[in-house]
């Protein structure tokens, strides 16, 4: 009959009316200043930089290849080298970055930079909470606004940051051997040698 | 208790005599008139917040809950907003007409809540064909749509405008005629005698209101439905579907002149509900005996605030409806029920004298069945209609 339709629809609509009082669960909505959703691991914005230890400048993983400048299709990432060199996380001298800085406001989010960066050096950061009063220099981020330790890229992405730290064991375990190789006495050359 | 019934009243009086006797009727049609104002202005900013609190809720969410104590100061928030906008006017607008239709809006509007008694010796103007008076000025509110779309030239609110013209005017016809069976029975079109009609008791405690009656029910149902439509509210909100054409006639419109028209249409919902309390719902009369100590006043905002509840609920239940739909609506099935429902309250008044045994109940079952019968039929068309395929006799060549 003409109209029962629309009284179950009345009904349903007042269950929900009545439901979402004494039932918080129905809601959906999250309170977002008070509240926040937990980080998705897959989600990303912007790079940051990753680095070891406690010191920010000192264990920096990026070594100023300039990969990523070149890489980044926007052109949002700019580095200076600079002429100290400092011992990368294998002990190797490497040269550093004077100028690392990365502009937000024309970063697309595309994760090319972290793609290419052969020292796993450059990670996706998920901050979102970046609104400014200026939007020319505050959304310019500099080196030590985009130090950030790997603790922090370890509790981020997870699965990731294993990935990368098992890379990084094994480069240095790799080093290591070669190092203690290099150390041991030489075995007899076999190679005839050339006649003077 | 008498007095606090007509605290209103005796305090306008008494204000009132403090004048000198040529300014005193001036000064009292003023105080009725900021009364009226002030009253729906707050009832206006009251009702945005709860309808949108309540579609959130039926829609599982807070709803606005940031201005104030649980957001209730969020129409303060809106106010301000609205009065500093920019008012924009489109270049080939026609200026004059686009002024003015939010004017054509709010003043027919203000005038048919000028008619309605809200309580006991409460009727700001007291007309002997105040029903009249209500349909004529309610009518021209139609030409402010029309206004609106027209003057903006932009082709969304001349769509909306004509969805809105085609609506109301359809819709209008219902309205009248569910409104005709209270007349044929109360003999009245003041409505002080029809409210006055209703405040006896069945048996010594049922509330006599004519929507207990099966003319009255049916009356009722028509008229909300009719109102609902005359109101531009969902589902019948067609002239200004958001999700098919932006705003309909009110496209064009920014700042306070849209805030006039917002305002324009809830009091015009206002008007048409406490029209429907005072036809339908005993106007101020208590519905129990024992509740007769209840200011009059009070029991009229209670019903009136009752029904826009009702309205909010079933703009958060239906979805919109298609023109077609729409108009077969108006046409195939209020427009016979009203005509239904006028030869059933003819039964119902000439019946009224009959000698029979259980001549009461008799006359009660017979009237709903003549209701009913053609409800369920005209129902049952309407539902094959719906099944059919639709043709598209030009756009498919």
């Amino acid at each position: 009959m003409l109209g029962t339709g629309i009284i179950k629809g009345m009904v349903e609509t007042a269950r929900n009316f009545v439901g979402s009082y004494h039932d918080p669960e129905r809601l959906t909505t999250v309170q977002y200043p008070e509240e926040k959703l937990a980080p998705k691991e897959n989600g990303r914005n912007f790079p940051f930089l990753v680095f070891d230890g406690n010191d920010p400048m000192a264990g920096l993983r990026c070594v100023a290849c300039q990969i990523c400048e070149k890489e980044c299709p926007p052109q949002c990432i700019y580095i200076i080298k600079d002429t100290v060199k400092k011992p990368d996380h294998i002990g190797k001298m490497q040269v550093q970055p004077k100028t690392f800085d990365i502009d937000i406001s024309v970063c697309m989010s595309c994760q090319i930079c972290v793609e290419v960066c052969p020292f796993e050096a450059i990670k996706m950061d998920q901050v979102f909470e970046l609104s400014t009063t200026d939007r020319f220099d505050d959304l310019l981020l500099r080196k030590n606004e985009l130090a950030k330790p790997n603790s922090y890229y370890q509790q981020l992405h997870p699965i990731d940051a294993a990935e990368s730290d098992a890379k990084l064991a094994e480069d240095k375990k790799k080093a290591e051997a070669k190092a203690a190789a290099a150390t041991a006495p030489k075995p007899p050359s076999t190679e005839p040698t050339k006649p003077a | 208790m008498e007095s606090l019934d007509q605290i209103f009243v005796s305090g306008k009086q008494w204000l009132v005599a403090f004048l000198p006797e040529t300014f005193q009727p001036i000064a009292s049609i003023l105080l009725v008139i900021t009364a009226i104002l002030g009253i729906f202005a707050t009832l206006f900013a009251v009702t945005t917040i709860l309808e949108r609190k309540i579609l959130g809720r039926i829609q599982n969410r807070f709803g606005p809950n940031r201005v104030g104590p649980f957001g209730f100061l969020q129409p303060a928030a809106d106010g301000i907003k609205m009065l500093t906008k920019e008012d924009i006017v489109p270049r080939d607008a026609d200026k004059i007409v686009h002024f003015l239709a939010p004017l054509a809006l709010m003043i027919p509007v203000a005038l048919a809540l000028a008619v309605l008694p809200y309580g006991r010796n409460m009727v700001p103007v007291e007309f002997d064909a105040g029903l009249l008076f209500f349909f004529a000025v309610g009518a021209s509110t139609e030409l402010s749509v029309f206004m609106a779309g027209w003057s903006s030239r932009n082709k969304y609110s001349l769509v909306g405008a004509m969805r809105g013209i085609a609506q109301m005017i359809s819709y209008e016809v219902p309205l009248v005629l569910s409104t005709i069976s209270v007349i044929m029975i109360v003999g009245s079109l003041s409505l002080v005698k029809i409210v006055e009609a209703q405040s006896g008791f069945v048996f010594g405690w049922f509330p006599g209101w004519h929507v207990f009656t099966p003319w009255g029910l049916a009356g009722f149902v028509l008229f909300m439905i009719a109102a609902t439509a005359e109101s531009n509210r969902a589902p019948f909100d067609l002239p200004e579907a958001e999700s098919e054409i932006i705003a309909g006639y009110l496209t064009e419109y920014s700042g306070f002149k849209y805030a006039l028209f917002f305002m324009g249409e809830y009091w015009g919902m206002f008007a048409i509900s406490g029209l429907a309390v005072t036809l339908f719902l005993g106007g101020w009369n208590a519905p129990f005996p024992f509740l007769q100590f209840i200011p009059s006043y009070i029991l009229f905002f209670a019903k009136l605030i009752a029904l826009i509840l009702t309205f909010i609920w079933m703009r958060g239940t239906l979805p919109r409806l298609r023109l077609d739909q729409l108009m077969s609506f108006a046409w195939k099935f209020l427009l016979p029920l009203a005509l239904t429902n006028i030869v059933v309250a003819a039964i119902w008044h000439f019946s009224k004298d009959l000698q029979l045994p259980g001549a009461p109940g008799l006359r009660w079952i017979f009237c709903a069945l003549v209701l009913a019968i053609p409800y369920v039929w005209l129902g049952r068309g309407i539902a094959q209609a719906q099944r059919t395929k639709r043709i598209y006799k030009f756009a498919e060549n």
